[in-house]
């Protein structure tokens, strides 16, 4: 160390020299991601804020109509129903994800056979999860001949009434969005499944000693140890529901009666069906001013709860 | 928390196969709708595995929707349009993946060993990219790839792959590489390697579990992306899988057999890739996990 300290001081113009090349090699190495950001991400940008700014149809010339489609978007009552669909869907899938995603890491988080089979039968929806396995969910909720209804239908027919028609009916179609969305929180497990195996042994034993039954030290030591991971998986759920769009797209067409056109679905209708292409830049800096808003509001709560170790 | 409880083990077992049935159902239906006849198709108690499997149900589903054009856009009498779906896809995943691998490869490099002015808040500016919904910059890009006419082409889907990778891939691949013992480097720069040659022999090849992870992620995100499909390809010729099969979910609506027939087809080579990559898959997310 010390010979390679005095190198150092001794061929001090040289090290600059050094420097200045690794520099250059950086920006060669970085230049894909530079321009990139720059075509892609950087100019989109502006130009997307500019053109919120805008009338344009993409056939007649825009028109600068200043912060018109901002004002137009609080008056907007599909924008109202969007961002209510959006809403009552997160309510919904945020908290069923990240209860089930944590039971099945805790579950699977156990040094016994098999648990690799189990692990991969858990992710599997989330690698699958596209246009065929929401086809395949299009069949599984069938009213008639689906799968859950075969299920259900000798249960509710107990109690004298006939199982939900799910996604045809207004009622019942967000929940159903929400429950095949939840058969995908393999990646989720992944994530509990590595923050609970990087929780020292310790910590249970000590628990174990001052005589903390298994329920006390779920609340005491995984439930804080875990918190920065609820902190991520919460953030990264609470983002995704506010784009769920796909699903929609494929199963419901945004019906029945509207029940399922989220923002995104509303958005992605303005831009690319009715090509009001001003107004769905405004509707894309909303979302974006949403999403940064609770995520902002995350961290500011999250201070609060998680335990950094 | 390793000592072994007998009943908790049990009780375990049973909650774990449980959920298991649940989570793999779906799929097991799929596969049985699929293999069903027509004829039983609607009946209500119909068995979850058909006694008399119509295995041909895969090849109408592959020649249910006919077109007049081939491969090569030859005029053609009844050609499988799945066929050109699959062909579509197929480029699409493989150029994105290499695209997707290589550049945020180079990218992470860079992050982890290299020292330039301004590394740490570029790299900020490299994570922040995640939080940008995608719709903000979709509209002007739609009407970037307009100007030269490239709408209802593939290129839209493919040349932004080549462009950094992405946030996600260039933080995995970093975090990954940050773990790679200097020493090896520093061996290779005594011997008179510079970054580039260090980058490809001594990072790339010690990075195989970490790039394959990446590969396999980048190539079933191409494989299932819809929205990218959806907005750039709209003659028959051009679509992908994704966007065939939902063009002709309406079509096949009233057949469920050749859908779920379909369906199980654009599954299988996802499930055959990640079985082989599996090995690859788990080892790099032990090794650059949450909290790495």
């Amino acid at each position: 160390m010390t010979a390679a300290d005095a190198a150092r001081v001794t061929f001090k113009p040289k090290r600059t020299d050094r420097e200045k090349r690794e520099a250059w090699a950086a920006l060669v190495f970085l230049s894909p991601w530079i321009i990139g950001f720059i075509v892609f991400i950087a100019g989109p940008m502006i130009a997307s804020l500019i053109l919120s700014c805008c009338r344009w149809d993409m056939l007649s010339p825009a028109h600068w109509i200043g912060l018109a489609n901002y004002r137009e978007m609080a008056h907007d009552p599909m924008v109202h129903k969007s961002l209510a669909n959006t809403i009552v869907y997160a309510a919904m899938y945020i908290p069923g994800s990240i209860i089930t995603s944590l039971l099945l890491a805790i579950l699977l988080n156990q040094k016994l056979p098999g648990m690799r089979i189990f692990r991969t039968i858990f992710y599997l929806p989330t690698l699958t999860q596209g246009v065929a396995t929401f086809v395949l969910w299009s069949v599984v909720f069938e009213p008639e001949i689906g799968l859950f209804n075969r299920v259900l239908r000798p249960i509710t027919h107990l109690f004298g009434y006939e199982p939900p028609r799910w996604l045809n009916d207004p009622a019942w179609a967000k929940p159903a969005l929400v429950i095949m969305a939840v058969w995908g929180v393999g990646g989720m497990m992944l994530i509990f499944l590595a923050g609970l195996q990087n929780i020292p042994e310790q910590l249970y034993e000590a628990a174990e000693i001052d005589g903390a039954n298994r329920w006390r030290r779920f609340l005491n030591v995984t439930l804080p140890m875990l918190s920065p991971v609820i902190f991520f998986n919460t953030n990264l759920t609470t983002i995704a529901s506010f784009r769920v769009f796909d699903a929609a797209f494929v199963l419901t067409n945004g019906g029945p009666s509207k029940s399922t056109l989220f923002f995104v679905f509303y958005l992605f209708n303005e831009a690319f069906r009715h090509f009001n292409m001003g107004y769905a830049s405004a509707l894309a800096w909303l979302l974006f001013a949403i999403v940064l808003a609770l995520t902002v509001i995350q961290v500011r709560f999250g201070q609060k709860w998680v335990h950094y170790g | 928390m390793d000592r072994r409880r007998p009943l908790s083990v049990t009780i375990r077992y049973i909650v774990l196969i449980a959920l298991g049935v649940v989570f793999a159902f779906p799929f097991i239906w799929m596969v049985g709708t699929s293999l069903t006849a027509p004829s039983e198709i609607l009946a209500k108690d119909r068995p979850v595995i058909p006694a008399h499997p119509q295995w041909e149900n895969y090849k109408k589903a592959w020649t249910a929707i006919p077109v007049n054009t081939d491969l090569f856009g030859r005029p053609a009498q009844d050609f499988p349009a799945f066929a050109i779906f699959a062909r579509n896809t197929v480029t699409v995943a493989v150029l994105c993946m290499i695209g997707q691998t290589l550049t945020a490869a180079m990218v992470a490099y860079a992050f982890a060993r290299l020292r330039f002015p301004f590394r740490e808040p570029l790299f900020l500016l490299v994570l922040s990219t995640m939080m940008l919904p995608p719709q903000v910059t979709m509209i002007p890009t739609f009407i970037m790839w307009a100007i030269p006419g490239w709408i209802d082409s593939l290129k839209p889907l493919i040349i932004p792959s080549f462009f950094g990778g992405g946030a996600f891939f260039i933080f995995l691949l970093r975090q990954f590489f940050l773990t790679i013992p200097k020493e090896l480097e520093e061996a290779a720069t005594i011997d008179g390697c510079g970054p580039f040659r260090i980058f490809w022999n001594v990072i790339v090849p010690l990075s195989k579990p970490a790039l394959a992870t990446v590969a396999l992620f980048s190539f079933i995100g191409s494989w299932n992306d819809f929205l990218g499909p959806l907005i750039y390809t709209q003659s028959i010729e051009k679509k992908t899988l994704a966007v065939g099969l939902n063009a002709f979910k309406t079509l096949l609506g009233t057949q469920p057999h050749l859908l779920m027939a379909a369906s199980v087809a654009m599954l299988v080579p996802i499930l055959v890739i990640f079985f082989f990559a599996q090995k690859y898959f788990v080892q790099s997310v032990v090794t650059t996990g949450v909290k790495g």
